[in-house]
């Protein structure tokens, strides 16, 4: 008897904690998604609903104007465009020579290779603001300011490149040898091996890289802002920088420009979340 | 360790390794030495000029640096981006691993808190940071709307000497605390199970195996994750450039926006290079911290 009487005590104890802690995870979720839910709402408002208090979580009338309106005020699908196929090519680049090098730095013995591989490592902690004023007197020389070009290719050969080799050289390290072994007795030559044999096995780490890659590049933001001037080159963190400059209190404007540029991705992220918060965990412990 | 094996290896085949293996690397490596070697030597030698937007150069030794340390504006940004640094590191570090022990279980619906909590490290900093600046403005900002609702009259959030940082503060971990509770609960998820049994049976408590068991089983990750942390942290600029422009008065501008306008708006492109230099000096004490702790940690592990 007072066994059962001890055992449905604990019970509740129990689910009061578990209360607790739903409650505590639910009001700092609220925290996190009320800024979503008053940006898609604020999207939706009338100018002067904006200003009214008490604030409408649903808008009288649905303004989808709002929307229209910032294709005429700035060249939206422009920044849009910019955004994806920049971090496009970036993702391609550092996926593609990242995982070269580092399959050489794993797997193929040559004079030298320690050597470099430590400068490459020391180079990754090298702030990017520093390089940064030279490489735009660099870019101004060879006449790449006001171009993609620098967006490009910066980040493939930067730090963002040099971490990239770091994640698939180890990734590459665990790879049981004698797959490689037997491929070469069979007369398969490096560049065979690493296409058929290593990418193919590698394909999570190039999962987590292709993540890492493309989120950090949608976000950059420093290169756009000192090497891009006209309007129709920016990218969308870069144009709606400028944006919200300009606009002022105009939030309804401002949060249906958010809303576009950011609910694509959550689709997403939704659709993918498992791999994206795995990933980022690998690549944060590994690095 | 693979060098002592391959060394045994000599003749045709060695040679191939050597040509594959720098073949596969150069493109890395070309494009590296142009991007970032060559600009990083250049950035040294401009902290040393006076050099311009337009027309020649002169060199000046350490004028630059000299000049910095007499600068009332560098101390009052350094300060700065101090004070985001301290204010941003307990709180973020604190609040990710609160969040972590909590969701770090199986219980129904828990997914989705983690989603919600993660949402914002996947927006954009830029997007994140200018739905904040309208969470805190003044009239139509929702926070003072609420606060209006409970008879409280809302400051001017960013426009106020003293709070403007805060509110930059509180903006960059809610954005951030996403990543340090996910890499915590990957570290909380390697800790053996049968440390906790062992913990269970020699009767310690919760609190008592959290202190014993779970922190010292984490502490690595900690570790990494504060220093990490506060490298970001110390090159904070988006969200500054978004929300408040370094104003009111100075009281948020940051090391890197300062850099950015001397290089890029006053065109002191040898004095900003010196600022970005004081700045390399800092980061880099802080990754060689960073690498002691990751060799006591690799070196525990391989002992254990």
């Amino acid at each position: 008897m007072k066994a059962t009487h001890n055992a449905s005590a604990g019970i509740w104890r129990k689910s009061l904690g578990t209360a607790g802690i739903y409650a505590a995870l639910g009001a700092i979720s609220l925290v996190m998604m009320v800024p979503f839910i008053w940006m898609i709402s604020t999207s939706f408002k009338e100018p002067n609903e904006v200003f009214k208090y008490p604030p409408q979580l649903i808008p009288s009338t649905f303004r989808f104007e709002n929307y229209a309106d910032v294709f005429k005020l700035i060249p939206f699908e422009w920044f849009y465009f910019n955004s994806v196929y920049i971090a496009a090519l970036v993702v391609g680049g550092t996926v593609l020579f990242a995982s070269l090098a580092g399959y050489a730095f794993a797997r193929i013995p040559f004079t030298g290779r320690n050597a470099v591989f430590l400068v490459l490592l020391s180079a990754m902690m090298i702030p990017h603001e520093v390089t940064a004023i030279p490489m735009f007197l660099f870019m101004r020389e060879i006449g790449w300011i006001d171009t993609h070009l620098p967006l490009i290719l910066l980040p493939i050969f930067g730090a963002g490149g040099v971490f990239g080799i770091f994640v698939m050289r180890q990734f590459f390290i665990t790879v049981p040898k004698e797959l490689e072994e037997a491929a070469m007795i069979d007369g398969c030559s490096r560049l065979r091996i690493y296409a058929r044999i290593m990418l193919p096995i590698a394909k999570p780490g190039l999962a987590t890289l292709t993540i890492f890659t493309f989120v950090t590049n949608w976000n950059e933001f420093f290169d756009p802002l000192i090497f891009i001037n006209t309007r129709s080159l920016m990218t969308l963190p870069l144009g709606l920088s400028l944006f919200t400059d300009e606009v002022g209190t105009a939030w309804h404007h401002l949060m249906s420009a958010t809303v576009m540029a950011t609910v694509p991705l959550l689709i997403i992220f939704f659709l993918a979340q498992r791999q994206f918060i795995e990933g980022v965990a690998m690549t944060g412990l590994k690095e | 360790m693979s060098g002592k094996k391959t060394k045994k290896i000599k003749g045709p085949l060695a040679r191939e390794a050597q040509i594959t293996g720098w073949l596969f690397i150069s493109p890395m490596v070309i494009g590296f030495t142009l991007l970032l070697l060559f600009p990083m030597g250049l950035a040294l030698y401009m902290s040393f000029t006076d050099w311009p937007l337009l027309g020649s150069h002169n060199y000046i030794g350490i004028d630059n640096y000299r000049h910095i340390m007499n600068d009332a504006l560098f101390w009052q940004v350094l300060g700065n981006t101090v004070y985001f640094t301290v204010g941003l590191v307990p709180l973020n570090i604190v609040l990710a691993l609160l969040l972590a022990l909590l969701l770090a279980r199986s219980m129904r619906g828990i997914g989705l808190f983690r989603t919600a909590i993660f949402v914002p490290v996947m927006t954009s900093l830029i997007v994140w940071s200018i739905v904040w600046k309208y969470m805190f403005a003044t009239d139509s900002g929702l926070i003072n709307q609420l606060l209006t609702a409970l008879h409280i009259q809302g400051p001017a959030w960013l426009y106020d000497t003293k709070l403007a940082m805060p509110a930059v503060i509180v903006t960059s971990v809610l954005k951030n605390v996403g990543l340090n509770m996910v890499l915590f609960i990957a570290a909380l998820q390697q800790v053996p199970a049968s440390l906790y049994e062992a913990a269970k049976l020699d009767g310690a408590s919760r609190t008592r195996s959290f202190f014993n068991v779970t922190l010292p089983m984490i502490t690595p990750t900690i570790f990494l994750t504060v220093v990490m942390t506060v490298i970001g942290s110390l090159k904070v600029f988006g969200q500054i450039f978004v929300m408040t422009q370094g104003g009111p008065s100075n009281s948020t501008k940051v090391l890197v926006y300062y850099i950015w306008e001397k290089a890029f708006k006053l065109f002191q492109l040898g004095y900003a290079s010196a600022l970005a230099f004081v700045l390399f000096f800092v980061v880099l004490v802080l990754t060689l911290v960073q690498w002691q702790l990751r060799k006591r940690w690799v070196f525990n592990e391989s002992d254990a």
